[in-house]
């Protein structure tokens, strides 16, 4: 034990544990200020933006400091973010799509053919 | 850095060091064990898995003309007399966000060579990941009885208990595997498979705590899924 201590010491790349219970305490909060959203029944774009704003909080904590991307190079940082635009894309087309889909249906459905 | 592959190579900040790197005609992600790198892209990979679940779910949801149930009631527990929306699946939540903490922790005192403090955190993140599964069957299960299936149910569009199914099951049979390996690698931390560097099964790789992280990168790649499968199917 003694031995690999000394013989390593620069493979060590920890943080203060103060960092880990911030972020583990904000993580609290932000799901306690979600869970309010509900309990308080905001309706509409209060209720979609707030969702929106916890949500991305919460998930950019957990990758920043739980998963260590804020301490990771720009190499790894990059390769594993930009292909999050693709994600987004396809959430612009689908949502184009949804709409023509219930247009037509709501026209044929109830206006008829 | 004590990479042996990069010795001598001048690590470079920001924008011009990831140039440097890509460019430098050796590894690509300095510094990173490549157990590292690849569960990065296996989980990069989950995310796909994951976007075109959640996806679909918007589509589906988006396009019938039909009233989608309202989760905060379909969710909601009676207990003590009371209803109170959404409980079950809130504390579903707390206990996955303290599992991932627990996780973060035994990470650190892995790299700090703290073999008990590192096993007992991952033990305790392991029965917190059991914990949330229970209480997913028994979401399951009062569902179920409620008559919600993948092609009806009584609350309203048909779609939703397809896509509740699929979406719950995919996440829940992540942290089902997850909380698999956490129990094996408390065992091997227990063991001091990582101090001795033991190898482990399949593989030449000699046990380090490196291990730790990467095990720790897919519990909170799974507490990740869980934020957002908690904002679009239960909250909005």
């Amino acid at each position: 034990m003694e031995e690999t201590k000394k013989k390593q010491p620069e493979q060590t790349t920890t943080h203060k544990i103060g960092i880990y219970l911030w972020i583990w305490g904000l993580l609290f909060v932000l799901s306690f200020f979600s869970y309010m959203v509900d309990w308080y029944q905001f309706q509409g774009m209060l209720r979609w933006s707030l969702i929106l704003v916890f949500m991305f909080l919460k998930a950019g904590l957990i990758m920043a400091f739980f998963m260590h991307l804020f301490w990771e190079r720009y190499a790894l940082v990059n390769v594993l973010l930009w292909p999050m635009t693709a994600i987004a894309c396809f959430i612009f087309l689908m949502v184009a799509e949804f709409k023509y889909t219930l247009f037509t249906r709501l026209l044929y459905f109830f206006v008829g053919g | 850095m004590s990479d042996p592959k990069i010795e001598g190579y001048q690590l470079k900040p920001g924008f011009k060091g990831m140039a440097a790197d890509t460019g430098s005609d050796q590894t690509m992600f300095k510094g990173v064990h490549w157990g590292k790198a690849m569960m990065w892209i296996f989980l990069l990979s989950d995310t796909f898995v994951f976007s075109c679940f959640l996806i679909s779910y918007m589509k589906g949801r988006g396009s019938t003309p039909v009233e989608w149930p309202n989760a905060s009631e379909v969710f909601g527990l009676h207990v003590f007399g009371v209803d109170v929306p959404l409980l079950l699946i809130a504390i579903m939540t707390f206990v996955l966000i303290t599992s991932s903490g627990t996780m973060a922790l035994a990470v650190k005192y892995g790299y700090e060579k703290n073999r008990k403090m590192c096993g007992w955190l991952i033990l305790a993140t392991a029965i917190g990941g059991l914990t949330f599964v229970g209480m997913q069957a028994f979401e399951w299960t009062k569902l179920i009885h409620e008559g919600v299936r993948p092609w009806e149910n009584p609350f309203g569009a048909a779609q939703f208990g397809s896509f509740f199914f699929m979406i719950t099951g995919f996440h829940g049979t992540h942290v089902s595997i997850g909380v698999i390996f956490l129990f094996i690698y408390a065992y091997k931390t227990f063991a001091g498979h990582y101090d001795e560097g033991k190898r482990g099964w399949f593989t030449t790789m000699k046990g380090d705590y490196v291990e730790i992280e990467i095990l720790g990168l897919y519990w909170h790649f799974v507490d990740l899924v869980w934020v957002f499968i908690f904002a679009f199917f239960y909250l909005w």
